[in-house]
């Protein structure tokens, strides 16, 4: 699934961004310097054939239903890491541009549970080393179903977090990943299969196309060490910066860790929270009227309810004038589209 | 296979909308994507409670949909397309946050149902935002404003790259699900049977290409680089534009514009 | 000696599977001709093709383009002499816009903008396409495609056109305005076809190629009145030199 703009906070949303970014100029570096100068249309042309074929309906025997690639453990295998990673974030750029698939803010993060983690973590450390120098069709078969299914539930596992960490949706966490990872054992399941299937084909086509990209990819323990390295970096580096700002603002990040004050984490994220709420005491700019009661009792009613309370009590005033403020400026909204309509067509 | 056909059809006509000449169009690519990112970010950063104060944002893509000449059924049919499975994890506030926190008349109502009410307010708003920037800036000159900034050169040729031959893939995907479907008598996708070798086939021919445009691009000199063309750099507009939006977008976020309204008008009455 | 000649000696190719492709095959081109090479499927047509500019090079024999051998060392000499339009124009048309195309050749020889910019307008001119300059290559019809596809070429000035198929999917009309933009041109051409008309139309000489070696090579009009030779190549008599199936009029002198 991509996560999306609507269900994400700034922090989480920038923090994903930033490392995302850092971990995609290493592996420009790489493949710049690999200097393989054939990867540049085959990367280009594969990206556009993933693209299409995530379009394709397969029919899943026996259930009427039916499922598509995502395509990123078939890149992996075709083109090493690196290239794969580029290829994958191009795609998901594409999507989030034209189809609105996922969002801009949220790039970062499918980025990163679509990308990284089939590139950098399940392929390297699932299909290199079950299917070895050697591949036999059972192997193929057994490690592409393998990397696809715990590539996608980590996936999974990634959208869960950050949807919980931006704290949009009350879904408890416990709840959501309920709900996630069953939905993307069976995604797995499939693309695993389907996977498998392509690959055993081009085994037996062009074994070529295999052997080169096997051979290839030397993939030390080092090179993905420093994949991590970077993507840790650049994360913790703009997530510190950004949860101090949002600090100021009592939703994103601290209502995650308020929210989570209910697992045993508790006395090191009341700390958190304690001096988040210190520190918002002092540098609040915005004590907005719906603000004011999470400020004035920051600690205590998150343990006991488990929720943040971060409303008001039941105010009939604000509401009827929120109300009618906002129908009035759709109204206004409205009005100037049409007017600005009119006047560019007389001009 | 009405969903690739009906996807290609959008791509396309996204990427035609681009090539108007309105004086939205004509604002630099790098104008566009920095206020469009900007106000994503403002967007995001509103409270999960908030609904009032994100509706004077609808300003923004009003304005750019009027000015920039963009069909509304486009932007809302692709609207419709995202956003069941976001709107099914909101729906999930009522259930969970059941606060009540206000009163309209003898109606209550919950945290959860405001909370979602501003998902969807936020949906809509994203989601056009992205759409609008696409329809009036067009991928080349995002991309070239991209490497300007400094974004690998590799990043952006293969976003480039990929970009052209999505259009020759999508075609040659369309052409063999046809095929497939005019000799399978179900309808509704691709049987196991021929999985790997439908998109094996298909994948061994887009290498075969690959090979043969390498072969091009070796026959008119490829060393390995490729030189991009660069944009001109921003202008005085343009300045005005992103000062502008921004000014605007710390307002909405800043101060709750309709609740300021509704109780003038009101007389801070209940 | 001419940049525009094209010498081969006992040229052999064997596919890396063992598919013999060409064998001792042997042909001079000289400045300035107009040579169609003509065969049918798998005969070695793009096989020979791929060798003019070293994308395969030689198993045994030489090829020689403006006196120089094609080796891995001489590539970048032969590939600016030698231009070759591709089969598929999709596979030419890489870059996002018409004139980054047409531009990426150029820039590759390291040509100073100014002259990039000359060179481009100039090729585009040529194949009448200079108004297409902004569109990205998928919004071209087939026709205006191969334009473009030749103006990519034109714009390294080189001194020999090779084309594979150049007809290939074009409507009528546009097959008409390709057949008399080549004419203009005075380069040394060498085009692989099955369109038999367009080589009558625009090519003084004929090669016939059949399993990898020169079936037959000669003026194309001879080449065309020689109804065994073409059948034994799988080819036909073209259209222009049959009778006319409405008056049963030979168009064309074909008695033998």
């Amino acid at each position: 699934m991509h996560m999306a703009d609507a269900l994400i906070s700034p922090v989480i949303g920038g923090t994903m961004w930033a490392a995302a970014a850092g971990t995609l100029a290493y592996a420009a570096r790489k493949v710049q310097k690999d200097g393989d100068e054939q990867k540049v249309p085959l990367m280009g042309v594969l990206g556009a054939f993933v693209f299409a074929a995530q379009m394709i309906n397969f029919t899943i025997p026996a259930t009427g239903s039916s499922g598509h690639i995502g395509g990123g453990v078939l890149l992996a295998i075709l083109l090493g890491p690196h290239a794969a990673f580029l290829t994958i974030a191009s795609i998901l750029a594409v999507q989030a541009l034209f189809f609105a698939d996922g969002g801009l803010l949220a790039l970062g993060c499918n980025i990163f549970n679509m990308g990284f983690i089939p590139c950098y973590l399940a392929y390297p450390f699932i299909y290199k080393p079950l299917t070895g120098n050697k591949p036999t069709q059972g192997r193929i078969t057994l490690a592409s179903v393998l990397t696809a299914v715990i590539g996608l539930q980590l996936g999974a596992f990634g959208v869960v977090l950050e949807t919980f960490f931006s704290g949009i949706t009350a879904l408890p966490f416990s709840t959501f990943f309920l709900l996630m990872q069953p939905i993307h054992l069976a995604i797995g399941l499939v693309e695993g299969f389907i996977t498998a299937a392509v690959i055993s084909f081009v085994y037996h086509q062009a074994p070529e196309i295999l052997q080169n990209t096997a051979s290839g990819q030397p993939l030390g323990s080092l090179s993905i060490k420093k994949v991590f390295t970077v993507f840790l970096l650049f994360a913790l580096i703009t997530g510190g910066a950004l949860s101090w700002f949002a600090s100021s603002n009592p939703d994103g990040l601290e209502w995650s860790v308020a929210a989570t004050t209910g697992d045993e984490e508790l006395t090191a994220a009341d700390e958190v929270h304690g001096f988040f709420a210190e520190l918002q005491e002092k540098i609040a700019i915005l004590p907005d009227y719906n603000f004011k009661p999470a400020v004035s009792e920051p600690v205590a009613a998150p343990v006991e309810s488990g929720q943040p309370a971060a409303w008001p009590s039941v105010d009939t005033g604000t509401s009827l004038a929120g109300l009618v403020g906002s129908f009035i400026t759709l109204l206004l909204a409205a009005l100037i589209g049409k007017g600005l309509q009119v006047a560019a067509k007389r001009s | 296979m009405v969903k690739l056909e009906s996807n290609w059809l959008d791509l396309r006509t996204l990427d035609e909308l681009a090539l108007q000449k309105t004086p939205i169009h004509q604002l630099g690519a790098g104008t566009k994507l920095g206020t469009t990112l900007a106000f994503i970010m403002v967007i995001a950063s509103f409270s999960r409670y908030e609904v009032t104060g994100l509706i004077p944002c609808v300003f923004y893509p009003i304005v750019l949909i009027t000015l920039g000449r963009l069909p509304y059924q486009l932007l809302l049919k692709r609207l419709l397309l995202v956003a069941p499975v976001i709107l099914f994890i909101g729906l999930f506030n009522p259930l969970f946050d059941r606060v009540p926190v206000a009163a309209v008349g003898p109606l209550v109502v919950t945290g959860g149902w405001i909370s979602f009410l501003s998902i969807s307010v936020k949906l809509i708003l994203t989601i056009t935002a992205a759409l609008i920037l696409i329809a009036t800036t067009g991928i080349h000159a995002i991309c070239s404003t991209l490497y300007r900034l400094g974004v690998p050169q590799p990043l952006v040729v293969q976003i480039l790259f990929m970009y052209r031959y999505i259009h020759v893939l999508l075609e040659e995907v369309l052409k063999t699900l046809q095929a497939y479907q005019l000799r399978s008598c179900h309808n509704s996708g691709i049987g196991y049977q021929a999985w790997g070798s439908l998109l094996g086939q298909l994948l061994l021919r887009t290498i075969a290409r690959a090979q043969r445009i390498y072969q091009a691009m070796l026959c008119r000199g490829y060393d390995g680089h490729i030189i991009l063309e660069t944009t001109a750099a921003r202008k005085k507009p343009d300045l005005l534009y992103f000062a502008g939006w921004l000014l605007f977008f710390s307002l909405c976020r800043l101060v709750n514009l309709p609740q300021w309204l509704g109780t003038f008008i009101t007389g801070g009455l209940p | 000696m001419s940049h525009h000649t094209l010498d081969i000696t006992d040229l052999s190719y064997t596919y890396p599977d063992g598919t013999a492709a060409l064998s001792a095959l042997s042909l001079h081109i000289g400045h300035g001709e107009s040579v169609a090479i003509v065969g049918a499927n798998g005969s070695g047509k793009t096989t020979l093709l791929s060798h003019l500019n070293g994308v395969l090079l030689p198993t045994a024999g030489t090829v020689n383009i403006g006196g120089f051998p094609v080796t891995k060392q001489t590539l970048p000499q032969i590939r600016r002499t030698v231009g070759m339009v591709f089969q598929n124009p999709d596979d030419q048309l890489f870059m996002p816009t018409v004139y980054e195309d047409v531009a990426f050749g150029p820039v590759n020889m390291g040509l100073p903008s100014t002259d990039v910019k000359a060179r481009v307008t100039a090729a585009l001119t040529t194949v009448g396409a200079l108004e297409l300059s902004d569109r990205p290559p998928y919004r071209l019809s087939g026709g205006q495609k191969r334009a473009v596809a030749i103006a990519t070429v034109l714009a390294m000035e080189p001194a020999i056109l090779v084309m594979d198929e150049p007809t290939a999917a074009l409507d009528p009309w546009a097959r008409r305005q390709l057949i008399e933009l080549l004419r203009t041109f005075t380069h040394t051409k060498i085009i692989a076809t099955h369109d038999l008309d367009m080589a009558l139309d625009l090519c003084e000489r004929t090669i016939v190629l059949a399993n990898g070696s020169i079936l037959k090579d000669g003026p194309t009009a001879e080449v065309f009145r020689n109804l065994p030779l073409l059948a034994q190549a799988h080819l036909e008599q073209p259209f222009s030199l049959q009778n006319c199936p409405l008056c049963s009029k030979s168009m064309g002198n074909n008695t033998l």
